[in-house]
């Protein structure tokens, strides 16, 4: 199974990666491959196995509702580029 | 043409955690911008979720509540979009393997008739952030907040017909989540959320029209409105000829409409898949169970046992046991009336329509259900009627002290005394002699009508005071002559 460019750059913008013409075509290839190995893995009888959701053997470990953390803004906010009012300003966003 | 409306729901509920769904942080309203965040709900690199076991044992609550098949291995999934109040790139949900798999509700409506809501599913997630676009610098303002805060997503089946079918289904989740205590219901803070999923198709069709989803609607009322609303736009363009596309919708309660959203084409390309940093839940039975014997009272159970505990109507047993908050202060105050009957009528008629007045809750009723049970208690020994409690209500509104002294102060005692009522209707009677004539001689039926008069008469001697049960047979009596 192959891919055309056109799902590489879909793929990409939902991912919001920027992808010049080449890189383009080079995952259009890499990814291609991906999806035949997955073709392949699909000739396999899997009926009554059911999907895996995580490798480990290991089960969910739980929190007590309690809570643990105290405010941190000021450290936080100094991360960013701009902020003010206690917010993080980011470029507008039109709703 | 006439044309069937089929409505499917998703309603958010905020689950009244202390701290949130993946994080140790306060979960709160209106704190401070920023300050109830932590490494995990700001997406930091290597920053891991841990569940909440509130969250899910709440979860696992509601699942109970309507009839529901638990999920005993549910799994985390990452729904994948990008927005500036989602940090990490993805809110954490579920897909596959829900908490909570198939239910139902059975909904009353206002005639009395009920129908069976079908409940697809109800996932736990995390709440995303908040956007404020008021001008920072010409920027957006992001306030983390509420990020992360413990959502219950409830997915009913598309089989509610009409706006007050939809209504009644989720005044009654919103009962179930209060009654059971995992949501403060609080719509106006956004602890209920409501997205309408609604198409219409012609009446008698199997197949489902083409639906618009209104987006986050939290009132019961702004739900009705939407609902009728996008009911005529969508008829409107059916019966042109024209087709309804599949989009998102918002709601403007100022407009009374709805209007489309900016809908990105590839807006639900959500890529969901199961999340790395969270393993399966796998629940025992032992677990489940536990928490179905410790489930509290439900409101369709309470209702049923004031039916036959109470002897109420099946109608007023059903209002009395919407709210929790309504039905504890009927029983509060029928503790010392001993009268179910007649406290449910007061607390359903003029409590509630002094409440409405001012529009508060029954929690914020500035009479309290003993005081009120107080009052009653008068009515029902007969120290004063109906008429002057409404008076006596009032006076205990205003804050002027208790029913009892309020009575004493006012000398609102009623007149039992028999003696007392006949010597009071024989002056009536004196001093009406024309009208005691024509009464004398009119039909029986006439006469039924006439007597208004002299009960009327006898009230207003008595400054309200006479009892009524004893005026009418005496004055009945003494009118034969």
């Amino acid at each position: 199974m192959s891919i055309d460019k056109q799902d590489v750059l879909k793929i990409a913008h939902l991912a919001r990666l920027a992808l010049n013409e080449e890189d383009a075509v080079q995952y259009q290839h890499s990814l291609s491959s991906v999806l035949s190995l997955v073709e392949q893995m699909q000739s396999v009888n899997t009926d009554g196995v059911e999907p895996l959701s995580n490798p480990l053997e290991m089960t969910q470990r739980l929190r007590e509702d309690v809570v643990t953390e105290s405010n941190r803004r000021e450290e936080f906010l100094a991360n960013a580029p701009q902020t003010e009012a206690g917010l993080f300003l980011v470029p507008k966003v039109i709703d | 043409m006439n044309w069937e409306v089929v409505i499917g729901l998703e309603i958010h509920t905020q689950l009244s955690t202390k701290s949130k769904l993946f994080s140790g942080a306060a979960v709160g309203f209106g704190a401070e911008p920023n300050t109830q965040t932590t490494l995990v709900d700001l997406g930091m690199p290597g920053a891991l979720p841990v569940l909440n076991k509130e969250a899910l044992r709440m979860a696992v609550m509601f699942g109970h509540a309507i009839n529901a098949e638990i999920g005993m291995h549910s799994v985390f999934a990452r729904k994948n979009y990008f927005y500036p109040d989602l940090p990490k790139g993805y809110q954490t949900s579920q897909m596959d393997h829900p908490i909570v798999g198939k239910g139902y509700l059975d909904v009353m409506l206002d005639d009395g008739s009920t129908s069976r809501i079908g409940i697809t599913r109800a996932h736990l997630e995390e709440d995303a952030g908040k956007s404020l676009h008021e001008d920072f610098q010409g920027m957006t303002g992001i306030d983390l907040n509420r990020s992360s805060t413990p959502l219950l997503e409830i997915v009913s089946e598309p089989d509610i017909r009409s706006a007050k079918e939809a209504v009644a289904y989720v005044k009654m989740i919103h009962s179930i989540v209060t009654y059971l205590g995992i949501c403060d219901g609080n719509m106006a803070e956004g602890s209920m959320r409501c997205d309408i999923n609604l198409s219409l198709r012609p009446k008698g069709q199997e197949e489902y029209g083409t639906r618009t989803e209104i987006k986050n609607v939290n009132s019961f009322r702004f739900i009705e409105k939407a609902i009728y609303t996008e009911i005529e736009r969508q008829a409107d363009i059916l019966e042109d000829g024209g087709r309804i596309i599949q989009e998102t919708r918002l709601y403007d309660p100022d407009k009374n409409e709805t209007r489309s959203m900016r809908s990105k084409e590839d807006a639900n390309d959500y890529r969901y898949f199961p999340c790395p940093d969270l393993l399966p839940i796998e629940l025992t039975q032992e677990y489940v169970d536990q928490i179905k014997a410790n489930l509290p009272e439900l409101p369709n159970q309470k209702a049923a046992r004031f039916q036959e505990e109470y002897k109420l109507s099946e109608y007023d047993a059903g209002v009395l046991s919407a709210s929790r908050a309504m039905a504890d202060y009927f029983e509060q105050a029928n503790e010392s009336v001993k009268d179910a009957k007649l406290t449910a009528n007061w607390v359903m008629g003029e409590l509630s329509k002094l409440l409405n007045q001012e529009q508060l809750e029954i929690t914020q009723s500035p009479v309290n259900a003993k005081a009120f049970g107080e009052l009653l208690s008068r009515v029902q020994d007969n120290t004063i009627n109906g008429k002057t409690a409404k008076d006596v209500l009032q006076a205990m509104w205003n804050d002027e002290g208790s029913a009892d002294e309020i009575i004493e102060a006012k000398g609102l005692k009623q007149v039992t005394d028999t003696g007392a009522i006949e010597a009071m209707i024989q002056e009536i009677l004196d001093a009406n002699a024309t009208q005691v004539e024509q009464y004398r001689s009119a039909d029986p039926d006439k006469q039924k009508k006439m007597i208004g008069f002299f009960v009327g008469q006898v009230m207003k001697a008595s400054q309200g005071k006479a009892n009524p049960g004893i005026v009418n047979p005496i004055l009945a009596k003494m009118l034969k002559g």
